[in-house]
């Protein structure tokens, strides 16, 4: 190639302007070996450039990521299973004995009526004993006091 | 996808990886841990890979970034060891040899630019990217890359016409 036009490519080169094309005859240029003696200069930046291509990455490519994604289904597969279980569990517990009211008026069936009525007076009464036995103990701060103040 | 496909796509590019992983970290062991580190990752996104336009693109600009980290945070350690640097003080007789071979210089030469000049002379100058190509790797617009490419190829014709002129410096 003529060496008016590498010169003319050299300056293009150096201003970030030349094409991959343009490049690599530079690339060709440089390699052969009739280059003229005042272009010797750049040869070796060339000759660096084709060199630095040939390293190769020759490690293995370690792939065992796989795995790891089967372990983590696996533990949210199970986790999944425990609160499933816990929650029937629960749910069941609870509509067992579970306090039913049907909705009714007395003109309809006077014995459901009666029956749910007892019911609803049997349930408040019981929560209200679990209510005062609570409070019985304060009998007891009457007793101790009546135990050190002797009267 | 299984692992002979994703190698069959790795394969055509992942030498170029590790040569821009090595031009950022000099060392050849760390270079090769670095690219180790970006096909894993790569794998572990395996499903999306398919979707993407241009997987050699996406991996390219992962190793820049993981270099660029790595190189953060050794700089950050380098600070607590100040007595590590002992043995390199005197460069070693191979290194000396090695030095007056003038593609070496180059090598030399390029290590020093800064860390975006070294990335884009690698992409270009080495790899032959278009502009387009490394434009999106790096995240950069043509013009800016035209610019810092120009600047570095000027760079290393400046320091190779001294050494041209008045022998190895």
């Amino acid at each position: 190639m003529a060496l008016h036009n590498i010169e003319k490519l050299i300056d293009k080169y150096f201003e970030g302007e030349t094409s991959i094309v343009e490049e690599n005859e530079l690339k060709v240029y440089f390699s052969s070996s009739d280059v003229a003696q005042h272009l010797k200069q750049y040869q070796p930046i060339f000759g660096y450039f084709s060199q630095a291509k040939e390293q190769q990455f020759t490690q293995e490519i370690p792939l065992q990521a796989k795995k790891r994604n089967v372990v983590v289904w696996l533990s949210i597969a199970a986790s999944v299973v425990v609160m499933l279980s816990a929650g029937m569990f629960m749910y069941f517990e609870n509509s067992t004995k579970a306090n039913h009211f049907v909705a009714c008026t007395p003109e309809d069936s006077p014995e459901l009526a009666l029956a749910q009525t007892q019911k609803a007076l049997a349930l408040v009464s019981e929560h209200l004993n679990t209510g005062i036995q609570s409070v019985s103990y304060i009998n007891e701060y009457e007793n101790s006091k009546n135990k050190i103040f002797k009267k | 996808m299984q692992q002979n496909e994703f190698i069959k796509i790795v394969l055509p590019f992942k030498d170029k990886l590790f040569r821009l992983a090595k031009r950022l970290l000099v060392s050849t062991e760390e270079a090769e841990d670095a690219t180790q580190e970006v096909l894993v990752k790569l794998w572990t996104k395996n499903e999306s890979l398919n979707e993407l336009k241009s997987v050699e693109a996406m991996a390219m600009t992962m190793t820049k970034n993981y270099c660029l980290d790595q190189l953060k945070s050794k700089r950050a350690g380098n600070l607590s060891i100040v007595h590590n640097n002992y043995t390199d003080s005197q460069a070693s007789l191979q290194q000396k040899v090695e030095d007056e071979d003038s593609l070496s210089w180059v090598e030399k030469i390029i290590n020093d630019l800064p860390e975006q000049q070294k990335l884009i002379v690698q992409m270009r100058d080495i790899e032959q990217y278009e502009f387009e190509d490394i434009a999106k790797i790096l995240g950069m617009n043509e013009t800016a890359i035209r610019v810092a490419l120009s600047r570095a190829r000027k760079t290393i014709r400046e320091i190779m016409t001294k050494t041209h002129n008045y022998g190895i410096a």
